[in-house]
């Protein structure tokens, strides 16, 4: 896709954590705007809010380990008119916060940049407790939450800007581990959009976060197979841009989903409702099956629980089959 | 704790202490009647703020009732959300909004929702209900206002004592010292009780001018019912600069009807209407000592 200036995948890929791309967009944002503040509790450096503690110690809260605190400390700064950027990981936040976050944040309905790191199956060694799988249907489910997934360090930069100057309450997920950078800094982004990186006509695979590069390696292998796989990025999980996946799914008939999450209530979830209601074709969603993670490296992980490139080639044909 | 009889407020309105305890004392027929037409809702702790409400709103806060999101006004949070009619019926005598308005309290479509939300009624600094978030907020606010070199405004946060069995209010009870917050002032209305029985036997509090004291806040303990009392703790905790101010205001849940005083029951539930009409003769006759008007 030319006018969205991706990588070639083929080639030998750039490695950076999505993390990272949070850490300087946030950079970038507190000096384009003195009203974007951060908080952080008790991981500034593993989060990446270590370059705009540095940059602007004046506006750096360190909370402490209060996961509680951080999101309600967040929402008095947005009361009184600051953009805080609160950040833990997502195991905790909001996997610990949430009533504070759907009062004080969401009924209140208060710009807070909620930032879960370290989200997903590539948190690897440190097991299922650290392994935040449940983070977007917990986020999706409250209204007025604005819930995203970038698919690397480019995209999440780009997405902590946008984040500074929307209005809303946003949830974004970055994660731990370094993966392939997909995406360059012409590749356009717009909170609400999806991009479709691949076109095609026999299957749609929609994939957000981490897994959209699974998808496109997919896609590729697809090719080989014989079918024309066309693959949506989907950065934001809420609100769906379901004119550009209808649009897709009315074309292919069949549908896979891919996310590294929960796909109850995630973006698996997020689809099956969109279609169900909208155009129900055969459909497969990949993620986490209502299981917890483990100790492992991502790579094991994720081949375990069938998130590879592998499994998505596998769903995809099945549902290609099932609507012949 | 001096006595004054004229009272200057920071609005520059000049009051009798008599004629903030009978401001007090409307708020709690207020109140009273706003609860039995709700027909749900919380009696006790609404009534044991009357006298802290209406030393804020008649004495303490800078305000503008007219101009309710005026941008150099003083932030009063109530964290204890469930206590709201106590706040509604001041902002009404206050003149935020019309009193015909404190009867749709819990009513559809009311502003007056039976939890505040900030975004329905103006005036409502936040949205309140679940406990332990609000001390936490008023500290996001005073560092913001900090921040901005705003500090003519101050923050006041107004919680419950039951409400300190969660950790919330001690995360944020960690962060306003470390931050040297004398901008915010944190009010506990030591009611002694909650919903299931007294707080000592729910869930034991005390010492807590030992615990906020070891936190690193200066402690004031006042009689929460005595109006000239609170608004001299306000001018003290402003007055105190090295650290943030936790006055622990002790009040009779109920206060100003003999059978709902001291009895936890009361915490959770309204009167009926004939508890109502007992109720408001009560405060009205000064406990049958005096005539009422109406009868």
């Amino acid at each position: 896709m030319a006018d969205l200036h991706l990588v070639d995948i083929r080639k030998k890929l750039e490695m950076a954590p999505t993390r990272a791309g949070f850490g300087k967009g946030l950079v970038k944002a507190g000096e384009l705007d003195e009203n974007v503040v951060a908080a952080c509790a008790d991981l500034t450096a593993s989060v990446k809010m270590d370059g705009f503690a540095a940059a602007f110690p004046d506006r750096f809260i360190e909370i402490g380990v209060g996961e509680q605190n951080l999101v309600t400390v967040g929402a008095g700064l947005a009361l009184v008119g600051k953009i805080p950027f609160v950040s833990s990981y997502a195991a905790f936040s909001p996997g610990r916060n949430w009533e504070q976050i759907k009062t004080t944040i969401c009924l209140n309905d208060v710009p807070v940049k909620i930032v879960g790191a370290h989200a997903g199956l590539y948190t690897g060694a440190d097991g299922a407790t650290h392994q935040m799988l449940e983070d977007i249907a917990l986020m999706r489910v409250m209204p007025g939450m604005v819930v995203m997934a970038p698919c690397d360090s480019v995209e999440a930069e780009k997405m902590t800007l946008a984040m500074a100057k929307d209005k809303r309450p946003n949830y974004m997920r970055v994660a731990r581990e370094a993966t392939p950078v997909i995406t360059t800094p012409e590749t356009p982004f717009k909170i609400g959009k999806a991009y479709v990186f691949s076109e095609g006509r026999d299957v749609t695979i929609i994939a957000t976060g981490t897994m959209t590069f699974p998808a496109l390696e997919a896609a590729e292998s697809l090719y080989k197979d014989g079918i024309d796989a066309e693959v949506i990025h989907v950065p934001t999980i809420k609100p769906l841009d379901e004119v550009t996946i209808l649009k897709s799914v009315r074309k292919t008939g069949c549908v896979v989903t891919v996310e590294e999450a929960q796909v109850n209530g995630g973006l698996g979830g997020a689809i099956a409702e969109l279609l169900g209601e909208n155009h129900p074709v055969p459909m497969k969603r990949i993620g986490m099956q209502d299981h917890y993670g483990e100790s492992g490296t991502p790579e094991e992980l994720l081949e375990h629980f069938g998130l590879d490139a592998k499994h998505i080639r596998m769903a995809a044909h099945h549902v290609h089959e099932l609507k012949q | 704790m001096p006595f004054r009889c004229i009272i200057v407020s920071k609005m520059g309105k000049t009051y009798t202490l008599v004629e903030l305890e009978e401001k007090a004392n409307t708020i709690r027929e207020d109140i009273i009647r706003m609860l039995e037409h709700a027909g749900s809702g919380h009696s006790a702790g609404p009534l044991g703020l009357a006298d802290i409400f209406t030393a804020l709103y008649f004495a303490v806060l800078r305000h503008d009732p007219k101009n309710p999101d005026w941008e150099d006004r003083d932030v009063l949070l109530l964290s204890n959300g469930h206590t709201v009619p106590v706040r509604y019926a001041t902002m009404a005598e206050a003149g935020y909004f019309p009193k015909t308005e404190l009867l749709t309290l819990r009513k559809f479509g009311s502003r007056l929702q039976g939890h505040p939300e900030r975004l329905r009624l103006p005036g409502l600094e936040t949205t309140s209900g679940p406990l332990g978030s609000g001390l936490s907020q008023g500290c996001g606010m005073a560092l913001g206002f900090r921040m901005d070199k705003q500090l003519h405004r101050h923050v006041y946060v107004v919680m419950g004592d039951g409400e300190l069995d969660e950790g919330n209010v001690w995360e944020a009870a960690m962060l306003a010292p470390k931050y040297g917050l004398n901008n915010l002032t944190a009010i506990v209305d030591r009611n002694n009780i909650q919903i299931d029985g007294p707080t000592e036997s729910v869930m034991p509090l005390e010492n807590l001018k030992k615990k906020w004291e070891s936190f690193g806040w200066h402690v004031l303990e006042i009689d929460g019912n005595d109006i000239d009392a609170v608004i001299d703790a306000c001018a003290m905790a402003r007055a105190i600069t090295e650290k943030p101010v936790c006055i622990l205001a002790y009040t009779i849940p109920g206060k100003g009807v003999d059978f709902m005083e001291y009895d936890f029951h009361w915490h959770g539930v309204p009167p009926n209407h004939e508890q109502a009409v007992k109720a408001l003769h009560e405060l009205r006759t000064l406990g049958g000592k005096i005539r009422g008007e109406h009868e």
